[in-house]
């Protein structure tokens, strides 16, 4: 990668329901991964990951909830400059696409006011084949059918002004484009801004940008 | 929902947290529960509204206050210290991922009805106007012995034993005045009162060395600040806990606490169901039973300014100390300045937040000489808060109690209160070791 190339850092926070693939997501985008039955996560919320878009490069630092979403403990400090957020259900769960409403009105009210959401029903790779073929419809296993619809996903985002995506972090579907459409709407960082940051102290004293993270393909 | 962890932590203030935090990396299963729903109890940082709902209900906030949500108004006033142990706890366990920080511009020191800049090297003691000619001298041969002084050379002892001899005698040595000792002791030893004047001289050397040392680090003054008030704190350490496994119930008021035949501690019940754990750690308002009052009654005036304070060279924040001995009182008074540039107010307006112990029976009279120095206020909240602490040390009924937030300038008291309910819980000695990289967790994410 060029030096000279600027970095935007974006701070991107994850919020849906437990169990949705959150960091299932993440962990496909980061590392091209994934893992079936995937405890919660412990020791381990922070995730950068590096995207270039054409001539800019974005540093993605990926906050996870933690777990602190459970009980609605979610800290303000979870909301605080984040400029990006992936709103995240299960489509084959209609629970998780009402909490995804919850997650877009608690992000109006607690985030920047420029803040960009990406709603992404996940899951995609369960109902793909019913998608494709509607004679499936016999299958026995309801809990791996599709509940809700592209549509109702789709008019979320219209209502709301959020990106829409379905996405499987099982098969990648999606994923990839998730991040880099957010960071085709992510503005270049202000010069304000980069004032602002120098005045900031480094208590550790010791170099923050390490060289060790990857860059995805994207 | 029925569950068992290996201790639950009642209370978000930020002591527990920082305690929720270390036993979570330690490996142990924690439940921190808050009957509030914010992060941060006694320390937390509140908007506007929030503010005047809880000092002056019956008022609603000017509009020419700007925005509720960009203030962030502690209720606990304090800096950490540069060089202090909070500093060094954030440093160890990397909660400093979430929390930027910003030097506080400036440290001031009242003499003689007067605010001065506290000089903090031997060049500003020359230049600064705290003090005479020939004072200035003494105070600058004070520094460089302070500076100077090595354990293992004796040449540098200049006849002192720090173990032995008074501060009171140190002073003797130098010649310095009594309006000199106030600043010293005060402003950068940060001693409350008196007393350390008769005490060997050893902690307030130790003192005055953390207070260079930190104005060393980055320059302006000693003390450094969260961008957002210090009720990111809490919430930094609450997170640090949820990443290793903790369990966070905000909005959780306790309804029961079931105790064995012994009378120890063995879990409670909630909105939610039962908790189990052998041990309990909580701020003093879960168990009012078990703490006995300090003796000291605290004020707190939150000033809202919409200009900087006066002789303070317009500076956007400030510590500003007002000895007890200048104004004839047995506590100092402290002065915490904050403004829009550490994202706490809004914009052109300033926070000045008085604090120091009560001495009377009118205690808004007594921090008159502080109103004097801040000129004209947009509103003034008040409030007086009493100290508690346990009565007992936990060992007896596995109920671990920690004390209120003292009136102290820093933090340095309640890491001291941390390292010691760690001790008390664990058995053993906090030893802080460096949390793992980002990039080790995120392989840790990725296995």
């Amino acid at each position: 990668m060029s030096s000279n190339k600027q970095i935007t850092a974006v701070k991107l926070v994850l919020l849906g329901e437990a169990a949705v693939g959150k960091s299932s997501l993440v962990l496909r985008f980061v590392s091209n991964d994934f893992q079936e039955n995937k405890e919660p996560t412990i020791g381990a919320a922070f995730l950068t990951q590096r995207c270039t878009i054409g001539d800019k490069t974005i540093k993605y630092e990926i906050w996870d909830t933690a777990g602190q979403e459970r009980f609605q403990s979610l800290a303000p400090m979870y909301y605080r400059n984040a400029q990006a957020a992936l709103v995240v259900y299960d489509v084959t769960k209609p629970k998780s696409f009402i909490k995804a409403r919850h997650w877009v009105n608690e992000l109006h009210e607690q985030a920047s006011k420029n803040i960009i959401i990406a709603l992404c029903g996940n899951k995609y790779d369960i109902v793909e084949s019913e998608d494709n073929d509607a004679s499936t419809e016999n299958e026995d296993d309801d809990s791996r059918k599709r509940k809700v619809s592209v549509q109702e996903g789709q008019t979320l985002a219209d209502d709301e002004g959020l990106l829409f995506f379905e996405t499987s972090a099982k098969t990648g579907f999606n994923v990839n484009e998730v991040f880099t459409t957010i960071g085709k709407h992510i503005p270049e960082a202000t010069s304000s801004e980069n004032a602002a940051g120098q005045e900031r102290v480094d208590l550790t004293n010791r170099l923050d940008s390490s060289s060790t993270d990857s860059t995805c393909q994207c | 929902m029925e569950e068992n962890y290996d201790v639950i932590v009642l209370g978000t203030g930020l002591t527990e947290c920082i305690l929720s935090g270390l036993l979570s990396v330690d490996g142990k299963k924690v439940l921190h529960i808050d009957r509030q729903q914010f992060y941060g109890g006694e320390s937390a940082s509140l908007t506007l509204s929030q503010v005047y709902n809880k000092f002056k209900p019956n008022k609603t906030p000017a509009e020419s206050l700007g925005k509720d949500r960009d203030w962030c108004i502690d209720l606990i006033p304090k800096f950490l210290m540069a060089n202090g142990e909070l500093t060094n706890i954030l440093v160890h366990t990397d909660v400093t991922r979430y929390i930027e920080f910003k030097q506080i511009s400036g440290s001031f020191v009242y003499r003689d009805g007067r605010i001065a800049k506290v000089p903090s090297n031997e060049m500003e003691a020359i230049k600064s106007s705290l003090m005479g000619f020939f004072e200035k001298r003494r105070m600058k041969s004070f520094l460089e012995f302070i500076t100077n002084y090595k354990e293992e050379e004796v040449g540098t002892h200049k006849g002192l034993d720090l173990d032995k001899n008074t501060m009171d005698e140190v002073y003797y040595k130098y010649g310095l005045e009594k309006g000199t000792k106030d600043f010293i002791g005060h402003a950068m030893a940060l001693w409350p009162n008196d007393d350390y004047l008769k005490e060997p001289a050893r902690e307030t050397y130790d003192r005055i060395i953390l207070y260079l040392h930190s104005v060393a680090r980055f320059g302006k003054s000693p003390y450094i600040y969260p961008l957002y008030g210090l009720g990111e704190l809490p919430q930094g350490f609450a997170r640090l806990s949820a990443i290793y496994g903790g369990t966070y119930m905000l909005d959780t008021p306790i309804e029961e606490v079931f105790y064995d035949d012994d009378g120890k501690f063995t879990g409670v019940k909630t909105k939610e169901g039962v908790a189990k754990a052998p041990i309990v750690i909580a701020d003093p308002t879960y168990f009012p039973e078990k703490v006995k009052k300090v003796g000291q009654k605290v004020i707190r005036a939150i000033c809202i300014l919409n200009h900087p304070v006066p002789n303070t060279h317009d500076t956007d924040s400030a510590q500003i100390i007002i000895p007890q001995n200048q104004i004839g009182r047995k506590n100092d008074i402290y002065i915490a300045v904050v403004s829009h540039s550490h994202n706490v107010t809004a914009k052109n307006q300033y926070l000045a937040i008085i604090s120091t112990v009560i001495e009377t029976d009118r205690p808004h009279v007594e921090l008159e000489p502080a109103f004097k120095l801040l000129g004209p206020t947009e509103d003034v909240l008040m409030g007086i808060a009493e100290l508690y602490e346990p009565l007992e040390d936990g060992s007896k009924d596995h109920i671990y109690l920690s004390r209120s937030y003292d009136p102290s300038s820093h933090f340095e008291t309640t890491t001291d209160d941390v390292k010691d309910l760690y001790r008390r819980v664990t058995g053993h000695d906090l030893v802080l070791k460096k949390r793992k990289t980002v990039e080790e967790e995120e392989s840790l994410a990725c296995e």
